[in-house]
């Protein structure tokens, strides 16, 4: 198998893949985005709590996709808590460049460190969307769009 | 090589001979030899039909129709030429019965637009089976959305099958037009389409057949048929893409009126009025795809010269043999079990998502599709978000299927 590969799926994803935290619906969520990828039929729907004082107090997620959108999902909603949506913006950008990887982009601050073995896909275009479907759906939610796709 | 066995079931096929027609299958991926399993989506091309395309540009390439010089009238024969070509391959009564498109999307929309809009109205109803591409379901919504027709759709059983006691019941008198896939791109299941057409028929709606799947792997007739219109790509029959098919019937295709307006599909123009050409250019606005389709022919006299029904019984030992070996990969299940299959295996595992597995056997050098297939419905009937799917062309070889039977070790390495 290619070092590629392994480097694609370590084991923090392969784990966060079959056991995705924050996997459940939300009732009182303030926010709520469907995302969808229609090149492969992913979905998956990111449910947000913003407490009074503006900041994310809850997120999970459900949704049927691959291992990779899985583990992305299920590792944003484990640091958005307790952010503020312009943080969450924030977020997304550092790993949308990393992603994509591009230079540009913002670096990963360091509490967010641990999304960094998301960063294989890199070498695999095709999968850079499985990774970010998740956060663009986020970044809807927050700015109170009901769906998003992407192609 | 492993194909011992499929000389000894068909000694007329030289599966060797065949492979060396597709320089493609020389090439690596990611170091790997490339194992191409991914014909259900666009097939390889031989030497046969890139040396024709060439030569069109190489030699004799002009405008069709218009150039009153050599290599224009040179041109045009070979156009037409294949027109005849595609005639004899399908038994189409005419030559001018065959209507060159872009590809079998546009002749399904070109139906839509001209036979639907003109010959259908509010209530009438259009009958589609529960496993048609999304090109055979969208066009018909749409004609619904414009003009108030009634789309339904015939289910599909648990193995795949079409429930003909489920459409023998939907069929009736508001039924106008009944359209179905021949062979499904996503379950491999043949369609029972003679005795569709023939029920069609007597209930008075008219039959089109997508036979993008089937044009490729099974004889087709459109005199034992009898549909009123088939379609097809180029691409899937080893031919260019950007050259499509759409076959109807005389009379039909007459009293339709033309789809695009523009230059070729005029008998005469003036700022008051224009009058139509004769068929088949009233359908063949603009310049076509001229090297494409005179591509598509030579895809064709390439896959007579082969010999399709000796690629059929190729395939079908490969969908056999594919069939097994897949079985016995632990934790997989093979989604679409129909008796009548051809040439298509899809199939999920229950410890690792289509889009993960496809990834991991790229990097072993071996192509499929995973996805919905562009047949979400389809999906959702089978209760699956997306499937792998391995289609077999005349080039594959058991070793294609060890290759992935093999390559699928390792998503179990990593998954399982």
């Amino acid at each position: 198998m290619s070092d590629e590969l392994r480097e694609l799926y370590q084991e923090v994803i392969l784990d966060h893949g079959k056991h995705p935290r924050n996997f459940h619906a939300c009732d009182d969520a303030t926010n709520e985005a469907r995302g969808n990828n229609p090149l492969c039929g992913d979905q998956l729907v990111i449910y947000l709590t913003l407490g009074a004082d503006g900041k994310i107090v809850d997120a999970s997620f459900l949704g049927k996709g691959c291992a990779i959108s899985m583990a992305s999902a299920s590792m944003m909603t484990e640091l958005l808590k307790g952010r503020t949506p312009a943080q969450a913006q924030a977020m997304f950008d550092a790993f949308h460049g990393m992603c994509t990887g591009d230079e540009n982009a913002p670096e990963l601050q360091e509490d967010l460190e641990k999304l960094r073995v998301l960063s294989g896909v890199r070498d695999f275009p095709t999968r850079v969307k499985c990774a970010t479907l998740p956060w663009h759906t986020m970044v809807a939610a927050l700015e109170g769009e009901a769906e998003i796709s992407t192609e | 090589m492993t194909s011992t066995e499929s000389v000894a079931v068909n000694p007329a096929f030289d599966v060797a001979a065949v492979r060396r027609d597709f320089p493609i299958l020389s090439t690596t991926m990611h170091g790997k030899p490339l194992v191409f399993l991914d014909s259900a989506a666009s097939a390889q091309k031989p030497r046969q039909v890139i040396d024709a395309v060439r030569d069109v540009y190489e030699r004799e390439y002009a405008n069709v129709h218009r150039g009153l010089y050599a290599i224009s009238e040179a041109v045009t024969a070979r156009y037409e030429g294949t027109r005849e070509t595609i005639r004899a391959y399908i038994n189409a009564a005419h030559a001018h019965e065959i209507v060159f498109t872009r590809n079998a999307t546009e002749s399904i929309n070109l139906v839509a637009y001209t036979f639907g809009r003109h010959f259908l109205s509010e209530g009438d109803e259009v009958l589609i089976s529960g496993l048609e591409h999304h090109s055979n379901i969208v066009p018909w919504q749409m004609l619904r959305d414009e003009k108030g027709i009634v789309l339904k759709v015939v289910p599909v059983s648990d193995d795949g099958e079409l429930m003909v006691s489920a459409f023998d019941e939907m069929l009736g008198e508001r039924t106008k037009l009944v359209a179905m896939a021949h062979m499904s791109n996503v379950l491999g299941t043949v369609l029972p389409v003679a005795e569709i057409t023939r029920k069609a028929h007597a209930a008075g709606a008219k039959v089109l057949l997508d036979g993008c799947q089937a044009v490729t792997h099974i004889p087709v007739d459109m005199q034992a048929l009898g549909c009123d219109f088939y379609v097809f790509s180029g691409h899937k029959l080893y031919g260019p893409s950007g050259i499509g098919v759409l076959y109807g019937r005389e009379e039909l295709l007459d009293a339709m009126p033309p789809f695009m307006g523009g230059g070729d599909m005029i008998s005469s123009v003036t700022f008051e009025k224009s009058t139509w050409a004769r068929l088949p250019h009233k359908f063949e606005a603009g310049t076509p795809a001229i090297a494409q389709a005179i591509g598509l022919g030579a895809a064709i006299d390439y896959v007579n010269s082969v010999g399709l029904s000796a690629i059929g019984v190729h395939e079908a030992d490969l969908l056999n043999y594919a069939t097994q070996q897949l079985a016995s990969v632990e934790g997989l299940r093979i989604i679409g079990t129909a008796p009548d299959k051809a040439s298509v295996v899809s199939f999920v595992l229950n410890y690792a998502h289509p889009h993960d597995i496809a990834t991991i056997i790229d990097r072993a050098g071996v192509a499929v599709r995973a996805g919905h297939h562009c047949a979400k419905p389809l999906m959702d009937r089978m209760d699956v978000p997306a499937t792998v799917r391995a289609s077999i062309g005349m080039y594959n070889m058991r070793a294609d299927i060890d290759a992935l039977v093999g390559a699928l070790g390792e998503v179990q390495e990593l998954f399982g």
